[in-house]
């Protein structure tokens, strides 16, 4: 498994780990309540669990198992991919940190703009390794 | 495609066939009377996320990531059926609390042992998981 899938697979279950403690408090506070500031970690935990656990895990696994290239680097351009990585991880501490303590505002909107970003960065990786079997690329 | 995946990717499916019917029942106008299909959205939301994506995640992982050993070549079987059967132990603790509490009932017991199973379902799949990941 290439580095940049264990980099994001491994991070992708940190966000599992701390999404599924999140969620856990959450469920709890609503019978024995914990602390009046547990409710506002949901969008923290929508955040990790959506995006840090779910997409992160989807793009360290095509990074790894897209058809490589016979000729060049096996997987391309990388540093897009490694771009995404920052950006995705970046984005959901950013927004997902904002809306759980201060609210919507320039934090969270640079949060989903990160997030977004990692997008564009992962799909112009991505984009040339989507090829049919046989493909000479 | 191991044991342990198969029950995986069933369960998944099940949970998806379920979550779809109650995303119909909530749109359905002689449901919606119904009181606890009124508040049913988070129930919804976390069967197709949990029951369906987590764990045909679970099971797809379990049986595709690098071996870990020649011996145990998926890690610890173990941890492996842990985690699936907490995570939907948990599903289903918080499929019957939901409703439960939105009609009045006592839900604690119900609703803290969701948390719970599902909370080390998560950490099963991650101890087991983790030490399969390696650069190569």
């Amino acid at each position: 498994m290439p580095r940049l899938s264990v980099w994001m697979i491994r991070t992708a279950l940190l966000h599992l780990a701390l999404g599924f403690t999140l969620g856990a408090l959450l469920l709890v506070q609503r019978e024995l309540p914990l602390h009046p500031a547990v409710p506002r970690l949901r969008p923290l935990h929508a955040e990790l669990l959506l995006l840090g656990w779910t997409v992160q895990l989807a793009m360290g696994v095509a990074f790894w198992i897209l058809p490589r290239f016979r000729a060049g680097p096996e997987r391309g351009r990388e540093w897009p991919a490694w771009l995404a990585y920052l950006l995705l991880n970046a984005g959901v501490l950013a927004a997902g940190g904002a809306l759980a303590s201060v609210g919507p505002g320039l934090a969270s909107l640079l949060g989903r703009g990160a997030e977004g970003l990692s997008a564009v960065a992962f799909a112009w990786h991505a984009w040339p390794r989507i090829k049919p079997f046989g493909s000479l690329g | 495609m191991p044991t342990l995946t198969r029950w995986c990717i069933r369960s998944g499916l099940v949970c998806l066939l379920a979550a779809l019917l109650l995303g119909f029942l909530m749109q359905w106008p002689p449901a919606a009377a119904v009181p606890w299909l009124r508040s049913a959205w988070p129930t919804y939301l976390h069967i197709l996320v949990v029951g369906w994506l987590t764990n045909l995640i679970f099971g797809v992982a379990y049986w595709l990531f690098p071996r870990y050993s020649a011996d145990a070549p998926r890690g610890s079987e173990r941890l492996g059926w842990a985690a699936l059967v907490l995570l939907n132990l948990g599903l289903l603790l918080r499929v019957i609390g939901e409703p439960w509490a939105a009609l009045g009932g006592e839900t604690a017991p119900l609703l803290v042992g969701s948390a719970v199973a599902q909370l080390l379902a998560g950490l099963a799949f991650v101890a087991n998981t983790w030490p399969r990941l390696r650069e190569r």
